[in-house]
């Protein structure tokens, strides 16, 4: 899960990282006032998940309170388009109006998981501003790591290493160590999978602030995270990906002309790859679940078929502990149900079965009033189709 | 012969009296697993279709002597569930359970150094010796005795592939879902270590799908170690990047964890690496002169 960078601030603050002064609004006028409060200057900045946002135009500097109100009034409401959010871009809401504070230096913070490590792994450079990625491929090196122990937490000794690895001593270094501190606490106390201070700011005087922050949290966490799960934002997400979320089926939307079913993520992902290999593209990824029930699979059809760019379903289901005959029964059930309700299947459904009574399940299909093209392995049903697309 | 269970499994069940737990326990029974009772704390001394329960993993191998546990606790209970185990000394943990966050996964893991047990999972089917003891959630039947080991981060794309084995008249000596978390306990390596020492394993079909870098790891250790024929798929050569792709692992971030980079690596190792699921028996048979 994501969240904005002015909510990402709250909490690091309650850690007790610095952040610039700042406060939330959707209304332009409101601009103004604030602005005279931080002096007549200030940073107008767009709140949307994606990143990129100041190359995108959604992030501003203005001198002067009126020039913060037209700012905040051109920003809200735009249609942002960074390098995350695709063509269509992004719906500004809100924007974070800041004090604009004296940059003298940019560095990078960040926390995450080191999957191969199994601990968290902070990562410092003195390349602020810039993706960390490209600091990763240019120059590895630039690039401080801790591991984290996950029982006892960031120690005093590696904050201290951080802060004069960056090259910092005095005042500043022990700002560097305790704003350090708190981004660890921070990351293993709300769960969250990333923590990312880019860039961490150096003003002037030597004063240490959080000038943007990210944080992303473990979806499975949440349970225990409700203050942080509060803090979600469904207008950031695809509609049909919060519905199927929903009925407990994963779906990623994509660009393609074949909508797939498929239950497992592994087997969704594969069926995929094999219709790219037939030459066409996915629609979607999706992931009924194990169980398949037929209240599940008829949520998967009315969502895949949400997308007018569907030409053709492929439905590839191995049965394990669920019965294919059963499934199959969900399939045509939910067929017949998308009929009473007015918006029959119109789009060719190539059923792909396999498991446990598969048999059975076929029968199903053959009796059914539905017109299904049967497939017997992965590669036919991929082949039946990207034919299907043509007919 | 086979790796990790067979005939001398005595396996308990964690969660036994949940809906799952008591489903999977009665399937792997009647494989022929010799499932010799479950933990349910609080309600320890009743008995659910013939298996008696116990209040906690201690007292369950003291009395029972049960040598692997198969667990369904929720999430929010499994890490502790996994810890219990590991402490009562259970040799082999499976944990089914999907959704364990993944703070719980890394401390797991901290507890486990130094201890002899071996956790599989979770997220994932479990493992099955064809014949002779399944310990997981997989359909029984799709499988055959033989000699082919099989590796997974998935689930019913496993049994895609073991499907495919089958039907080729490969059979199985084990088959092991690793699952698809991005922290779990037993690595793609650690199950070709086994496979390299068994001598009944003459070839292994490994399944990867995108995120983290474990599939290079192995692809390494099989350049130096593995003389055997293996065929490899890997899963999400068509995943946007960023996106989580269902499993909580399956994620090409920051650049890292592409198909084309895992396959690369695969290839280079000599893995006979198949650009279609639907080809990861017939490749195998071929390489095998069948």
């Amino acid at each position: 899960m994501k969240i904005h960078e002015f909510q990402a601030k709250g909490i690091l603050r309650r850690f007790g990282a610095t952040v610039p002064q700042g406060k939330v609004i959707d209304d332009p006028a409101q601009a103004g006032p604030i602005c005279e409060d931080f002096g007549g200057r200030c940073v107008v900045k767009a709140q949307i998940h994606a990143g990129g946002r100041g190359k995108g135009g959604g992030v501003k500097v203005a001198s002067s309170p009126s020039e913060a109100e037209r700012l905040a009034g051109e920003i809200l409401g735009m249609q942002l388009v960074t390098h995350q959010t695709g063509p269509e871009g992004q719906q500004v809401r809100t924007v974070l109006i800041e004090e604009a504070l004296e940059i003298d230096r940019e560095l990078y913070l960040g926390v995450t998981l080191d999957r191969a490590a199994e601990r968290p792994l902070l990562m410092a450079s003195r390349s602020g501003g810039m993706d960390i990625e490209e600091v990763a491929q240019s120059d590895p090196d630039a690039i401080l790591r801790e591991l984290i122990d996950p029982l006892l937490g960031v120690l005093p000794f590696q904050c201290r290493r951080i802060a004069s690895g960056l090259g910092f001593e005095g005042g500043t270094a022990r700002q560097i160590q305790s704003i350090v501190s708190s981004v660890v606490a921070a990351y293993l106390e709300t769960d969250a999978s990333l923590v990312e201070i880019n860039p961490l700011m150096v003003d002037s005087k030597g004063d240490v602030y959080a000038l943007d922050a990210k944080m992303n949290f473990d979806d499975n966490a949440m349970f225990r995270q409700r203050d942080v799960a509060e803090l979600r934002d469904v207008h950031e997400e695809n509609p049909l990906e919060v519905e199927a979320s929903e009925h407990g089926i994963s779906y990623i939307k994509l660009d393609g002309s074949i909508g797939c079913m498929v239950n497992g993520a592994g087997l969704a992902m594969a069926t995929m790859d094999i219709i790219k290999l037939y030459g066409a593209e996915p629609a979607n990824f999706l992931d009924v679940g194990g169980s398949a029930s037929q209240e599940a699979v008829a949520s998967a059809f009315r969502i895949i078929l949400s997308d007018p760019a569907v030409k053709a379903v492929l439905i590839n289901i191995f049965g394990g502990i669920a019965r294919t005959d059963r499934i199959a029964r969900g399939v045509v059930a939910a067929i017949d149900e998308l009929a009473a309700e007015g918006t029959p299947v119109e789009v060719p459904v190539v059923v792909r079965l396999e498991g446990t009574n598969v048999e059975e399940g076929r029968e199903v299909l053959e009796r059914a009033d539905f017109d299904f093209l049967v497939a017997d392995g992965m590669a036919t049903a991929a082949e039946r189709s990207v034919e299907a697309l043509g007919g | 012969m086979s790796i990790l269970v067979g005939e001398n499994t005595r396996l308990i069940v964690q969660g036994i009296t949940g809906r799952e737990g008591l489903f999977h326990a009665m399937g792997c029974r009647d494989y022929g697993t010799e499932v010799v009772g479950g933990v349910t704390p609080g309600k320890g001394g009743s008995t659910v279709e013939g298996f008696p329960v116990w209040d906690s993993v201690e007292r369950a191998r003291r009395v029972s002597g049960c040598n692997a546990t198969l667990i369904f606790v929720p999430p929010p209970f499994a890490a502790d569930a996994i810890m219990e185990a590991a402490d009562a000394g259970v040799e082999l943990i499976v944990c089914i359970t999907e959704g364990i966050p993944v703070q719980d996964m890394v401390r797991v893991k901290a507890f486990l150094r130094g201890r002899d047990s071996r956790l599989l999972g979770p997220n994932c089917p479990g493992l099955i010796t064809p014949g002779q003891a399944k310990v997981g959630i997989m359909p029984g039947h799709i499988h055959e005795p033989g000699n082919v080991g099989v590796i997974s981060r998935s689930g019913t794309l496993t049994y895609e592939a073991v499907w495919q084995l089958t039907n080729e008249g490969l059979g199985q000596t084990t088959c092991v879902g690793i699952g698809g978390d991005p922290v779990n306990g037993t690595s793609f390596i650690d199950v070709l270590e086994l496979f390299a020492e068994d001598d009944s394993t003459e070839a292994v079909v490994l399944i990867g799908e995108i995120g983290g870098t474990a599939e290079e790891e192995a692809a390494a250790w099989i350049g130096e170690h593995l003389d055997i024929p293996v065929v490899g798929f890997i899963a999400g050569a068509t995943a946007p990047p960023g996106r989580r792709m269902g499993h909580a692992g399956a994620i090409v971030a920051g650049g890292k964890g592409t198909a084309a980079e895992k396959k690369a690596a695969l290839s280079a190792a000599g893995v006979l690496v198949v650009d279609s699921p639907a080809e990861m028996g017939a490749r195998l048979s071929e390489a095998l002169g069948r």
